[in-house]
């Protein structure tokens, strides 16, 4: 028998009796910040390759999501800062190595490019605005000259954005079950998944609809594909690693990533879209609620769980 | 120069002096604390092995939290000491996240506080508080640089062990077994 106590009573909030440091504001931004990456890298790629007329919804519509996303996860960042009226400093340092640091660049670049692209395309959906100033138009021209430089500037801050909900946390070799390099990867299908589940609601278009369902069906795959390969890989590793999936195999959360995450969130919008594909008509609203609500739990899971792991000790 | 400090698990009788020297040196908030006793038992009754180490931040060489922190706030100082300035810290609790030995928490007033082995004291020639105060003198501390520290010469002398080196931290607080 092994016990190890910690006999001076070390209660320090939010460390102990285990690390509590991230709650639903980390989680809910994770989400929020995938899904707007999501939204903009599919709105770019079909932009750059000149489909924006097939699909509408997705270059024209969806991205005006973007903006509002993008500002209350920021906003819920705020609210998890400890030290608030010192979060400027974020932006007077560059740290290569600080996953967080990446992560305050790109927004300060994402958010703005975010709103342009709206702006851009606000008279499709309003047609009689007028900018009203000269030089609201002025740069409305401009940036229509070269929206196609915009559109590359958005597709990869786009998905560094998305990768880097993922690496945040996996950058952590103190907590085992994030610190695999599949969260990277991992989390951006899943943004690209919650990305393609909203267009998928928006739009009036059967053959964007179809096409949108095709896209998140393959991000599905590639997510479940992931996450096998992630316990495999854990399995596969040291003891921490293992103890830190068996969170999840026979753990505390088991049914809650089993059911949540795989089974509302993959498996079942997955069945429901490949019917929709098929002959059967499913209203659209069911799949994509399932996989937007899937995402979200993702991150809840992986965020809580990740601070119960920890190194034997 | 390299500051680093030792634990004699055989001679630390886990009495908190050390705890209660930090918190009223270094004016840690009430419910809080930057360094801890760990009892460790090992085995089943009547073949008993005890082992009692006074725990605090490593001052990694590798540090985590310093490779982290997307302001700069957490930083090495001289000697190695990893600090934090609070006029830096955003709170975001990264670091915090990044320790595998939880030594670090969140500050009441919104920043991240840790062990700084005094360094308030070591500039003015001083021990930390907690070596100062041992009632048993099981805590060496020095420079590794400097042969005749304190900690150098015990750690010529002694067999010691680092605390989870698998996690690639370089720890700096060795203990004596």
């Amino acid at each position: 028998m092994n016990e190890e106590v910690i006999v001076s009573g070390r209660m320090n909030q939010m460390v102990d009796p285990h690390l509590h440091i991230w709650h639903w504001q980390i989680s809910l931004y994770l989400f929020l910040g995938g899904m707007a990456a999501g939204i903009l890298a599919i709105a770019a790629v079909y932009y750059i390759r000149g489909r924006e007329n097939d699909y509408k919804t997705a270059v024209r519509l969806t991205p005006f999501l973007t903006p509002f996303l993008l500002v209350i996860g920021l906003l819920a960042l705020f609210i998890d800062l400890r030290h608030k009226l010192f979060f400027w400093q974020l932006y007077t340092n560059i740290k290569l190595q600080s996953p967080m640091s990446w992560g305050a660049w790109t927004l300060m670049v994402i958010t703005p490019v975010s709103f342009i692209w709206c702006a851009l395309h606000i008279r499709d959906i309003f047609p009689s605005w007028d900018w009203k100033f000269k030089w609201l138009w002025a740069l409305d021209e401009f940036f229509n000259k070269y929206k196609k430089a915009l559109a590359w500037v958005m597709l990869i801050y786009a998905i560094i954005l998305g990768i880097y909900t993922g690496i945040l946390l996996s950058a952590f070799n103190a907590r085992p079950l994030w610190n695999t390099s599949i969260l990277g990867p991992l989390f951006l299908a899943s943004g690209l998944s919650a990305g393609a589940a909203a267009t998928l609601l928006l739009s009036k278009n059967e053959a964007e609809r179809k096409q949108f369902a095709r896209i998140d069906l393959v991000m599905i795959g590639i997510e479940l594909f992931l996450i096998v390969h992630m316990f495999m890989g854990f399995l596969a590793s040291t003891q921490v690693q293992i103890e830190a999936a068996n969170l999840f195999l026979g753990g505390q959360y088991t049914m809650s990533f089993w059911i949540f995450v795989v089974a509302l969130g993959l498996v079942i919008p997955a069945i429901l879209e490949i019917m929709e594909l098929g002959r059967y008509h499913i209203p659209v609203l069911v799949p994509a609620v399932l996989v937007l609500f899937g995402s979200l739990m993702l991150r809840f899971i992986i965020v809580y769980a990740g601070q119960v792991s920890r190194w034997l000790y | 120069m390299r500051y680093a400090m030792a634990v004699d698990t055989r001679k630390c009788v886990g009495c908190s002096d050390c705890v209660v020297a930090c918190q009223t040196e270094n004016n840690v908030p009430i419910g809080y604390c930057r360094d801890w006793i760990v009892e460790v038992t090992d085995g089943t009754y009547p073949q008993l092995e005890m082992e009692i180490r006074s725990e605090r931040c490593n001052q990694c060489v590798n540090a985590p939290c310093v490779r982290c922190c997307p302001t700069g706030a957490s930083h090495f100082a001289d000697g190695g000491i990893v600090l934090v300035t609070q006029t830096e810290c955003i709170g975001c609790g990264a670091c915090i996240a990044s320790c595998p030995y939880d030594a670090r928490y969140p500050h009441p007033d919104g920043y991240v506080d840790k062990c700084t082995f005094c360094i308030h004291r070591i500039k003015n020639g001083m021990k930390p508080a907690c070596v100062d105060v041992c009632p048993t003198k099981c805590l060496y501390f020095g420079d590794l640089d400097d042969p005749n520290s304190d900690v150098s010469v015990v750690l010529r002398k002694r067999k010691y062990k680092t605390l989870i080196p698998e996690a690639g931290t370089k720890p700096q607080l060795y203990f004596l077994i």
